[in-house]
């Protein structure tokens, strides 16, 4: 579809409008929050701890005093990061065997899909569990990238399917008897019909990786230091922040996460809607 | 002068659970093409006509056997010499729908063969360029350039691919089954342009399944029946007199306007015979003998410039 | 002349888009007669395909505009749902162009037959003699009720769906394409099989959608060629093939390659540019801009004129002779 179809129903579907809208706002508030709170650190003891929202804490604060807007908009940026990060990091991985194994075939196809489903078969949260109680330090980064390098095998696969199937198209054929070489053939002939899969797969693999942070984070296997929304959680939970009332600190990063998460999916299917025109209320 | 040698040609595909059996798709197909011939290579599906047109085009790897362009060994070529291969051979394919990448403006085809080809070629002169070879194949540039596939018609988009061919100096086009997918009324444009190719020294081979078509444009016929040329020749001579029971049984399925089929008479031309037998023909074959079961296969000339694979030719 | 089955007058199919009607039928007439195979001959676009879909399954994006289509005393284009399903199948049928893939994966060829056949208060033993006697002339083996869709051939699958689209003996089929994608030997083998079955009573008359004039030639007792969602002509084959009538039909008459004519000895002419957009398209005749022989009142929708019953949509025969 040209330019001009794309932004007509992408300008018009309800679904991406209010993913956009929402999404937008949760990185206003990341980027700006931390600027706009009163308190510059996450983890300081500012004030009483069990105190519900007020003109002084804006979501009230935690059992220790600390405040949980701040947390929260500290939270939200290293959550954003790591999916963004890991994410990318997924779907590129993802996106580069699947062409290569896809177009080249023959062994390499062989080798690439062996190593995939091996590492397929193997049970992510028990991988990133192992790696990440191994390191010395756990940063945000390093976070990113374990979860990147783990979660890219569905992708390639998916990936490989389709090229698979767009190799056979005769407009391959006549790039190949234009004595064009394999890869600018990949990223010139195949992966540009395949942009809008390959936008998909990125929102799915950056709600994945945001998952899969908070779980990590849960179990307390998060970043050493710093906050995220998975510690916020992680703390809430061990804190008994629902048996003892306060739902300001319970509810808050949950919420959050579902609402990204949830957002994400809904863009998927609103994306999904311009992209494949049966889908489309006329 | 024969430029495009093929010599015992044979592609083979694996099939089965463990790639034990194979089918033949090509199975040891020789013949040779002179410049400013038109050869139709004639025959159903599984014929294996359209993998002949891939391998010589060299989108295909095969099995064994040699095709021979200009003295050099086709699948020995690399690099520089690959791109100068494509410079003289090239081909059009099937689906003109297909052929080109949707999300991209037609204008792309012409640019690639720039870019690969012809690098020097400033931007001015492509315009040109692209221009008179537009016009040569009746096009009106105006109409075509900056366009998507999807707003042209069939007819227009093949016109464009062989627009494409005349930016180079062209040698040998594979030409598979270019007209099936358009209407009746351009089909014959089209292949007059063929015919107006060879004319300035280009050779075609024109794949189809259409003896109409193949009896239209070509100058040889190659008749194909599951991986083997079954009759072979210039292409009045085997059309007039056809020696082979399959090409004879072709011909008499060709529906044409002026001639009626005898419809009460049962016409069942079903295979579904295995490959045992040394002469593939042999389930269907009318005049079949039990050595046609095991005897050795050779072509057999019957006139000049007419031969046929049957051990009942010329006897 | 024997009666008319199917009376097709005015007729008036579009197809809803964002942009407006994409006219596709546009006011056609015609009439099926008892026991005669009607080919419908005509380019890509012009209409045939809707044509003989809309009779038997309409529905979106076409919609039914005007005109109407007499079976049996009804007009089957403005039925009932209960009334259509009645008729669907029983007294019209249709062999889809892609019937290959019409049959249900997963379910056994039998199966199909059987769920098809309930919903038409019948079941497959009540009909097994007539479809193994069916299957025979199709040369299908009784073996493939017992298979699954995917182990058939193309072309197995094709006469299979010749066999269940006519379980009900209807009075009128509908053909849609059905030899097209077909090698040549296959084709004949089909049309020679489609006769067979006419021949045995399996159904009255034929509608024969094609785009391949020489197959018709082979089949079809009279030729209605369409142009660009108008009919341009209705003829006995034999007449329409040795003395077309209008234009269209000549031109596409004389382009077609045929077994005795080579490019060297004689140039054959293809018919130059390309059918009309039908998307919201106004009057005139459809033609004429590639008509050689146009003239001032082709900006006028041509009537169609019949010439001793050949029917010709054209205004050089408005005073009957094509002059």
């Amino acid at each position: 579809m040209t330019r001009k179809e794309f932004a007509y129903f992408f300008l018009r579907n309800k679904k991406v409008i209010f993913a956009m809208c929402v999404l937008g706002f949760l990185t206003f508030l990341a980027v700006v929050g931390p600027y706009i709170s009163p308190y510059k650190d996450p983890l300081a003891f500012v004030g009483l701890g069990y105190q519900p929202p007020s003109k002084q804490h804006w979501l009230g604060t935690n059992t220790f005093g600390q405040d949980i807007f701040t947390q929260l908009v500290h939270g939200l940026r290293t959550s954003l990061f790591v999916g963004l990060v890991g994410g990318s990091l997924a779907t590129v991985i993802g996106l580069l065997i699947g062409f290569v194994a896809g177009y080249r075939g023959g062994w390499i196809d062989e080798l690439l899909m062996m190593f995939t489903n091996i590492l397929m078969v193997i049970p992510t949260l028990a991988l990133l569990i192992i790696i990440a109680a191994y390191l010395p330090y756990r940063g945000i980064f390093i976070q990113s990238l374990i979860i990147g390098f783990t979660a890219w095998p569905w992708t390639a696969r998916a990936v490989r399917a389709q090229t698979l199937s767009l190799k056979t198209r005769e407009f391959v054929d006549l790039a190949r008897i234009t004595a064009r070489r394999p890869l600018k053939i990949i990223f010139g002939e195949i992966m540009p019909n395949m942009m809008s899969y390959v936008f998909m797969v990125f929102i799915l693999q950056f709600g994945g990786a945001i998952l899969a942070a908070t779980g990590l984070d849960f179990i307390g296997l998060g970043p050493t230091r710093g906050m995220s929304l998975g510690i916020m959680l992680q703390q809430a939970t061990l804190w008994n922040a629902i048996q003892l009332g306060m739902w300001w600190w319970a509810i808050t990063p949950g919420a959050v996460i579902t609402l990204i998460v949830a957002t994400l999916y809904i863009m998927n299917t609103g994306l999904d809607e311009i992209f494949n025109p049966k889908l489309r209320e006329m | 002068m024969s430029f495009l040698v093929v010599q015992n040609l044979t592609k083979e595909y694996p099939l089965g659970l463990l790639g034990k059996e194979k089918l033949k798709a090509v199975d040891d197909v020789s013949f040779e093409i002179e410049r400013s011939k038109i050869v139709s290579l004639i025959g159903e599906s599984g014929s294996g006509k359209t993998t002949i047109g891939k391998l010589v085009l060299r989108l295909l790897k095969p099995t064994s056997g040699r095709i021979v362009f200009d003295g050099k060994d086709v699948f020995s070529l690399r690099k520089e010499e690959l791109r100068d291969y494509y410079r003289r051979v090239q081909g059009v394919f099937q689906d003109p729908f297909s052929s080109f990448n949707p999300i991209y403006k037609i204008d792309r085809v012409f640019d690639m063969v720039f870019e690969e080809f012809l690098p020097e070629v400033k931007a001015s002169e492509r315009k040109a360029r692209i221009e008179q070879v537009l016009t040569s194949v009746g096009l009106n540039p105006s109409q075509i350039l900056g366009k998507y596939p999807h707003q042209l018609s069939g007819g227009q988009l093949q016109r464009i691919l062989i627009a494409r061919i005349l930016l180079l100096d062209v040698e040998l086009l594979v030409a598979d089954e270019i007209i099936s997918m358009l209407d009746a009324s351009t089909r014959v444009d089209i292949l007059n342009l063929l015919g107006d190719l060879k004319k300035r020294g280009m050779s075609v081979i024109f794949i189809t399944h259409d003896l109409s078509l193949g009896y239209y444009i070509s100058d040889e016929a190659l008749i194909m029946y599951r991986g083997s040329i079954v009759e072979m020749g210039d292409t009045e001579k085997v059309f007039r007199n056809p020696v082979h029971p399959y090409t004879r049984m072709l011909l008499e399925s060709v529906p044409e306007v002026g001639k009626k089929w005898d419809l009460r008479e049962r016409f069942t031309p079903e295979l579904i015979g295995g490959d045992s037998a040394s002469c593939k023909y042999y389930d269907r074959c009318p005049i079949r003998e039990r050595h046609c079961r095991t005897a050795h296969l050779q072509m057999v000339e019957v006139e000049e410039n007419h031969k046929v694979l049957c051990l009942k030719a010329g006897a | 002349m024997r009666d008319a089955l199917l009376t097709v007058r005015d007729l008036k199919i579009y197809y809803r888009t964002l942009y407006g009607y994409v006219k596709a039928v546009d006011g056609v007439t015609f009439e099926l007669r008892d026991g005669e195979v009607l080919g419908i001959a005509g380019e890509s676009g012009c209409g045939k395909s809707t044509l003989g879909n809309g009779l038997v399954l309409l529905k979106p994006p076409m919609k039914y505009v005007g005109g109407e289509a007499i079976l049996d005393g009804k007009n089957i284009m403005a039925l009932s749902q209960r009334e259509i399903k009645r008729i669907r199948y029983e007294k019209i049928s249709i062999i889809p162009q892609y019937a290959m893939d019409a049959l249900n994966p997963t379910k056994k060829i039998k199966q199909i037959v059987d769920d098809l056949l309930r919903e038409h208060n019948s079941s497959f033993e009540e009909k097994r003699e007539l479809i193994e006697e069916r299957l025979a002339i199709v040369n299908l083996s009784k073996k493939v009720l017992n298979m699954y869709p995917i182990e058939l051939s193309g072309g197995m699958k094709q006469r299979l769906v010749m066999v269940i689209s006519t379980l009900m003996n209807p009075d009128v089929l509908v053909a849609d394409e059905i030899t097209s994608a077909l090698d040549v030997s296959t084709q004949r083998s089909v049309v020679q099989m489609l006769y067979e079955m006419k021949e045995k009573k399996a159904m009255k008359s034929i509608i024969f959608i094609t785009h391949d004039l020489a197959v018709l030639y082979q089949i079809a007792d009279r030729i209605m060629v369409m142009y660009a969602g108008k009919v341009a002509e209705i003829s006995p084959t034999e007449e329409i093939v040795r003395q077309p009538l209008h234009p269209y039909t000549k031109m596409l008459l004389a382009s077609l390659p045929k077994i005795g004519v080579r490019f060297v000895n004689e140039r054959l002419k293809g018919i130059p540019g390309y059918p009309p957009n039908l998307l919201n398209i106004g009057p005139g005749c459809r033609f004429r801009e590639r008509c050689p022989k146009a003239f001032a009142k082709c900006e006028q929708d041509p009537p169609i004129f019949d010439l001793n019953g050949r029917k010709v949509s054209c205004w050089l025969f408005e005073r009957g002779d094509g002059r």
